[in-house]
């Protein structure tokens, strides 16, 4: 037998059931932050047929504006406001500040080549994450920067802040508040996203433009306006997460957003792309993967483990979880 | 395809777009009559009377001189490497140009060439084949990757196949980087400090060493690559590929084998890349994972679409262009101000070709103007910190300090945030200039460019290997929204 398989036997003895509930409570955070990258994917994909490979950038963004919101307040260990608005106003504007890019891109990078061979547009995505994410290294001078979120409003003596309190443990492993906010968050923003597809009439204009543009915008649907606006609200979901991605592990560097927004998309490709609760169901299947996979197998491995599952997928089912059998029209 | 609406996208002056209903020959009547008018009109009316196999004679004649008046550094940065991109590029045109697939695990094909000579030629297991025997055997191996990872294009049209291809150069990245698995009690790739101290290429005994030889030898094998590729795109294949990547729908139902074609494209590009990974590994004597990064795709990419997507010369021009001013912004290879006159003549040569030519003065001298008011307002009224910043490596100080009296540099350790809004403040102005038009236009043009110079100055110049990053993904959306033939490609005209 392999080496390698030995050595995860031997890593799942010797982390135990307890070892094997923190990978479960780490994968599940993980996940709903794939979950919500993804979500832009799908919803991208599924209004345009394009793949935004810039979608992962602007995650990045959104956590850089959080952190720039946060040096702006004094730093985590004197906020100028309390810790709630300012949690929320670090949302606000990255959500709001991610929200704009997207259209931005969409705008001047996607919408000239709205007719174009299906390969122009993918090269522009390119060229777009590859933008972004250079001009933020040159902004930034490549450096990693760091939340400090367990310092985030701590007081007098305590060793950590209210985001790292522990509010439950299973067999004593904690659950610290940040892992249950951003799991929360995430179910909140995706119940919302949910909503507003399919019971508003907003949404109802997206679902007809992805189902079929032309016949859309003869229906006196305003295509234009409403793939504008998928992209705002699929890139506020990707700067919400980069908040959280701060807010949890605390460092935001420019190029977070291509491997973050690689696994977004697979997760979105598992779930079937398209598909919203694919794309959640695929997000959270990913997180976990991924936390087994550095648990048990090695954390070198865990993106060659992601990357089989996708090929796997690819191979066998195509169309993912929840997607939809494609149709090729003629 | 079929929810794309056939109505054809607004009119926006200055962008040259796929013009519909048109008959290709129709459309491209005017151009073909202003080439050759002019003062380069004989030029250019022999260069296109002239057969192809002549212009690749004109090519070899003048990149065999290279050697002769430059020197082995030169040779190596300006020179080889030239080549060899341009020949990454043609290997990428097959698979993009020709078949028209996204493929972005294109890198690691060469990676997997680099490391399989480093594998069999060094020291590191100890095996050491004949150049002869690496060289075939490599490419046929990367070729067979290639057909393993294209099995998988089956299934996946267009975007799926670019993810795939990219997960797979990831996996690649990091399986060398970091995996890096003990075999016969080695690491395989020698983890981020690779493999080195490998052989050279050597022929019948005669070892090629000096960078001279490995240039021949490189050139050798663009020629022959490129000979090979302007006849297999002529060829039925050839054809099959084109309409292929035109429509693959309607090449199915014209009896066109697609997938095996699609697999054909991938099998060439990869191998033609694992060749080149070969040669790059025996001149390198090294090989590392760092060399073979997204930005080396990047990098590729932009060489095949500044060149135009499909053609054969494309990505020779492309190497050349991309390559030579590329090596000029990296900071080892600084020359007195070479830097700062490519950008200032790029911004005049661009204000140049607008339409009418007065319109071009204008925005020039307002540029102009504009900057000598805003200096000597900022130096007027604020602090003199706001101009004290100091130029960037100047050749003259003449230069410089006309620079510095035109520009506003401040100080950066007392106006740190100052770079980060400068920088999204020009991203702001060019996309307010891309949605206007006409006088609208012009007059926005000018504090764009004057923005445009001052983040040069105060944040560009001083980190130009990040710059060079950042206009290739500049480079990629302006040739793909405002000329995706390319350079020389021929312009799409659809016929409906």
């Amino acid at each position: 037998m392999h080496p390698l398989l030995f050595s995860i036997i031997d890593n799942i003895r010797s982390l135990g059931w307890g070892g094997a509930f923190q990978l479960l409570r780490n994968g599940l955070v993980l996940g709903s932050l794939y979950a919500l990258i993804a979500l832009g994917y799908t919803m991208i994909y599924g209004i345009l047929k394009l793949l935004n490979f810039a979608h992962g950038d602007v995650y990045m963004v959104g956590a850089f504006l959080g952190y720039g919101i946060l040096t702006r307040l004094n730093g985590p260990l004197n906020l100028a406001i309390g810790i709630v608005p300012a949690i929320a106003l670090m949302f606000a504007v990255a959500m709001a500040g991610s929200g704009v890019l997207g259209v931005a891109i969409e705008r001047f990078a996607y919408r000239p080549l709205r007719n174009a061979p299906r390969i122009a547009p993918l090269i522009t995505a390119i060229g777009v994450s590859f933008f972004l994410e250079n001009s933020v290294q040159l902004l930034t001078n490549g450096y990693q920067y760091t939340y400090n979120p367990f310092e985030l409003g701590k007081t007098g003596t305590e060793e950590l802040g209210p985001l790292y309190h522990t509010v439950f443990s299973v067999a004593g492993n904690p659950v610290t508040t940040v892992q249950l906010f951003v799991v929360g968050a995430a179910l909140l923003l995706m119940a919302a996203l949910v909503l507003l597809v399919s019971r508003t009439k907003f949404g109802k204009s997206m679902r007809a433009t992805a189902f079929d543009r032309e016949a859309a915008s003869m229906m006196g649907i305003d295509t234009d306006r409403v793939i504008a606006i998928t992209f705002f609200i699929a890139s506020m979901l990707a700067g919400a997460a980069g908040v959280m991605f701060g807010l949890y592990l605390g460092v935001t560097y420019y190029f977070m957003g291509f491997l973050a927004g690689l696994k977004a998309f697979t997760a979105a490709v598992i779930g079937g792309i398209g598909s919203i609760p694919g794309a959640m169901l695929g997000g959270l299947i990913i997180g976990l993967v991924e936390s087994f996979a550095i648990g048990y197998v090695g954390g070198q491995w865990s993106d060659i483990v992601i990357f089989g599952l996708f090929i796997l997928f690819m191979l066998f089912r195509p169309r993912g979880l929840l997607g939809s059998r494609a149709i090729q029209k003629v | 395809m079929s929810d794309q609406p056939n109505t054809p996208a607004p009119e926006q002056p200055g962008v040259e777009q796929t013009r519909i209903g048109v008959d290709s020959w129709v459309a491209e009547s005017e151009d073909r009559q202003a080439r050759t008018r002019g003062f380069f009109g004989p030029a250019a009316r022999g260069w296109d009377a002239s057969p192809d196999s002549v212009k690749l004679f004109l090519f070899i004649a003048v990149a065999g001189t290279l050697p002769f008046w430059m020197n082995a550094g030169d040779l190596f940065i300006y020179g080889l490497f030239t080549v060899l991109y341009a020949t990454l590029g043609l290997g990428l045109n097959v698979v993009v140009g020709f078949a028209g697939l996204l493929d972005l695990g294109y890198v690691a094909y060469f990676g997997i060439g680099a490391y399989g000579y480093a594998l069999v030629s060094s020291d590191h297991y100890g095996i050491h084949w004949p150049t002869l025997a690496a060289l075939p055997a490599l490419t046929a191996f990367t070729g067979l990757v290639g057909l393993l990872l294209g099995f998988t294009s089956r299934r996946l049209v267009g975007d799926y196949f670019a993810i795939v291809t990219l997960f797979f150069l990831q996996a690649f990245l990091v399986f060398t980087n970091t995996a890096n698995p003990d075999i016969a009690g080695v690491g395989l790739t020698g983890g981020s400090s690779g493999i080195g101290n490998l052989d050279p290429l050597k022929f019948f005994g005669y070892a090629l060493t000096s960078v001279k030889q490995q240039y021949y030898f490189f050139l050798a094998v663009l020629v022959l690559a490129t000979a090979g590729l302007y006849f297999a795109n002529r060829s039925r294949t050839g054809r099959a590929w084109r309409a292929l990547r035109e429509d693959p729908l309607a090449a199915e139902v014209m009896s066109i084998p697609v997938n095996r074609l699609k697999r054909l494209a991938i099998v060439m590009g990869a191998a033609l890349a694992g060749l080149c990974g070969g040669i790059f590994a025996a001149i390198q004597t090294a090989v590392t994972s760092s060399n073979f990064t997204l930005n080396v795709l990047i990098f590729i990419f932009a060489v095949v679409i500044l060149g135009g997507l499909g053609s054969i010369a494309g990505p020779i021009l492309g190497a050349i262009v991309i390559n030579v001013s590329f090596q000029f912004l990296q900071p080892q290879n600084d020359h007195p101000d070479i830097k700062r006159w490519l950008f200032y003549g790029a911004i005049v040569l661009f204000v140049a070709l607008m339409k009418p030519w007065y319109r071009a003065v204008v925005v020039l001298g307002g540029t102009l103007a504009f900057g000598f008011a805003v200096h000597a307002i900022v130096s007027a009224t604020a602090a003199t910190s706001w101009t004290g910043g100091a130029v960037t490596d100047t050749g003259h100080a003449s230069v410089g300090k006309a620079i510095a009296d035109w520009v506003v540099i401040p100080n950066q350790t007392l106006h740190g945030g100052f770079d980060t809004y400068a920088y999204i403040g020009l991203v702001v102005l060019v996309c307010v200039v891309r949605s206007t038009s006409g006088w609208w236009r012009s007059l926005i043009l000018i504090p764009t460019l004057y923005m445009t110079a001052v983040v040069w100055e105060t944040v560009l110049a001083p980190s130009p290997a990040v710059t060079a990053e950042i206009l290739f993904g500049v480079l990629l959306i302006v040739i793909m929204t405002a000329r995706p033939q390319g350079l020389i490609g021929t312009a799409r005209v659809e016929i409906v």
